[in-house]
């Protein structure tokens, strides 16, 4: 691992963000803030609701980690290639022997690992939080089970590549970070709908429509990935990108 | 070392660089002369393969220039200071450093010794440990040509590396130029600089668009025009003037006292002028050659490009 060039440019990324605070603290510390914040919701409305109603609000709260996965990785992936725009590094960058797919790569893995364990570490809380104070609503433990497992193993890590392939796409056609950010931000949306559609009841947050949720989500990270692996192309880079 | 043969890109309908041939050969500083929007970047970046080129043929080394599989050999072989420095300043000087003698696959034994040694021979090791953010730009530059060399590649492009630094950083840059010239390695040195070139490089090419010549500083000022001769008397008169031109002499200037006639070789022509003159009852009081200088050549041969 230590010698796989995308790892490599990822550490590089991984060492700028430890000195960006701004960014560490919106990576890290939201899902664990959301995590409390959902302990409180927890204690004061689940465990007084019926064993429908708490499944569906746990459903509902496991959801909303799948909603911060898709914006989570956006401002990383935004920093790592405008950042990089804006120190005017990628003309050196781009004339060492690294390939244009390792550095990709690199970008990609900079932007989603610190997103999804942050991600997991808050959802990790929330679940072992919840467990402890539903434990009677439930007659034993809510977690862990098929439906959040879905969401959070294979949902959020996929919305998580799709607002990393975004926010990819995106830095080539902006000049600043916050405009990359705020557009890839957006990606939240999809996913805020599938929210609202899963309280009213619309949207059943059942195993299979999660899977085909994420077979869609899958579906579009390839197809985003091949759309942003054609436009990270070195010329294009330094002759094209803004 | 390097070879380029009408080598030429274009961005749609526009032509940055024309059909430019030119060789330069190893351990040879060659400077690339040219306005800004000459093609001298552009010229860097095909050679450095970051960007295609539309034809004609270029070798770095031992590889062919537009060949997919020669591309990251090319890459390996060649170290490139950009016009920008590029440098990421939330870093410190050694962690610049260090990721990229990782991207150019160096070992860690081989990065620790080239970091230090080149901070070291910059005068940077000092501050290897500083955020690269608090360098002045003249720091950032000397760091950014260090990073260029980190790889220890056999040919070093730089693009304009003292331009926006202030004349004491811009010296200590040439005088580390000159230093890895010491070091018999390949220089190709874009730059507007016409004092810098005459300073460091060994031949110098006037690009606009173009190639517009290619030789060393001192055949340049001679290719654009031959040389002056400034013929001073104690007194002017019609009778002088007519007889120098009655010998044939090239655009003579008369300015106060003074005559001023183009000539092509000096030796030879200056007494037969001077002959003429004494003989025509003029009193020599100086006889000047002017020599063209090379801003001059620069200057003609970009304005006929033009």
């Amino acid at each position: 691992m230590s010698d796989w060039m995308p790892w490599k440019v990822a550490k590089k990324d991984f060492k700028v963000m430890k000195r960006k605070k701004s960014l560490i603290a919106y990576t890290v510390m939201l899902p664990f803030l959301l995590a409390f914040v959902f302990a409180l919701v927890v204690q004061n409305d689940v465990v007084n609701a019926s064993i429908s109603d708490a499944s569906l609000g746990l459903a509902a709260l496991t959801f909303v980690f799948v909603i911060l996965a898709a914006v989570l990785p956006t401002a990383v992936a935004a920093y790592s290639i405008v950042g990089e725009k804006m120190e005017k590094s990628l003309e050196p960058l781009l004339a060492t022997p690294t390939s244009d797919g390792e550095l990709l790569l690199g970008k990609t893995i900079a932007a989603f690992v610190p997103a999804i364990l942050s991600i997991w570490g808050g959802a990790l809380i929330f679940m072992a939080t919840t467990d402890y104070l539903t434990f009677n609503v439930f007659s034993g433990y809510y977690f862990p089970s098929w439906v959040p497992g879905i969401m959070l193993f294979l949902l959020s890590p996929l919305a998580a590549m799709l607002g990393v392939q975004v926010a990819v796409i995106l830095s080539s056609r902006v000049s600043d970070v916050r405009g990359a950010n705020q557009f890839a931000g957006l990606m939240y949306l999809p996913f805020l709908a599938l929210f609202i559609l899963g309280v009213q009841g619309t949207f059943a947050f059942s195993i299979a429509n999660l899977l085909v949720v994420s077979g869609i989500v899958m579906f579009l990270d390839i197809t985003l990935f091949v759309v942003s692996k054609a436009i990270f192309k070195r010329e294009d880079i330094l002759t094209k990108w803004k | 070392m390097i070879a380029a043969e009408n080598l030429t890109k274009t961005f749609g309908t526009l032509t940055a660089v024309d059909k430019v041939t030119f060789k330069v050969d190893h351990g040879e500083v060659f400077g690339f002369l040219g306005p800004n929007g000459a093609g001298k970047t552009t010229t860097i970046r095909m050679l450095c393969c970051l960007i295609s080129k539309t034809s004609g043929n270029a070798r770095v080394g031992d590889y062919e220039v537009g060949d997919t599989e020669d591309a990251p050999k090319i890459r390996r072989i060649v170290g490139l200071v950009p016009d920008n420095v590029g440098l990421y300043e939330s870093l410190t000087a050694y962690e610049n450093l260090d990721y990229y003698g990782t991207l150019y696959r160096l070992t860690d034994s081989q990065r620790k010794e080239n970091n230090e040694r080149y901070l070291k021979l910059l005068g940077l090791w000092e501050k290897r440990d500083v955020l690269v953010g608090t360098f002045s730009k003249g720091m950032k530059q000397k760091l950014a040509i260090t990073r260029a060399l980190i790889h220890d590649p056999q040919v070093l492009f730089m693009d304009e590396p003292t331009a926006n630094l202030d004349p004491e950083a811009s010296k200590a840059v040439r005088e580390f130029i000159l230093d890895l010239k010491k070091e018999n390695r390949t220089i190709f040195l874009n730059t507007h600089n016409l004092d810098e070139a005459q300073r460091v490089c060994d031949r110098i090419g006037i690009i606009n668009t173009k190639l517009r010549a290619v030789g060393t500083p001192e055949e340049l000022e001679r290719m654009v025009r031959g040389r002056r001769t400034v013929i001073q008397l104690k007194q002017v008169n019609d009778t002088i003037v007519d007889s120098l031109n009655r010998l044939g002499v090239k655009n003579l200037v008369r300015d106060g006292n003074s005559l001023i006639v183009d000539v092509e070789d000096p030796d030879e022509e200056n007494p037969e002028m001077v002959g003429t003159v004494t003989a025509a009852g003029g009193r020599v009081v100086t006889v000047t050659v002017l020599s063209s200088t090379l801003e001059d050549a620069y200057l003609k041969l970009v304005r006929e490009g033009a």
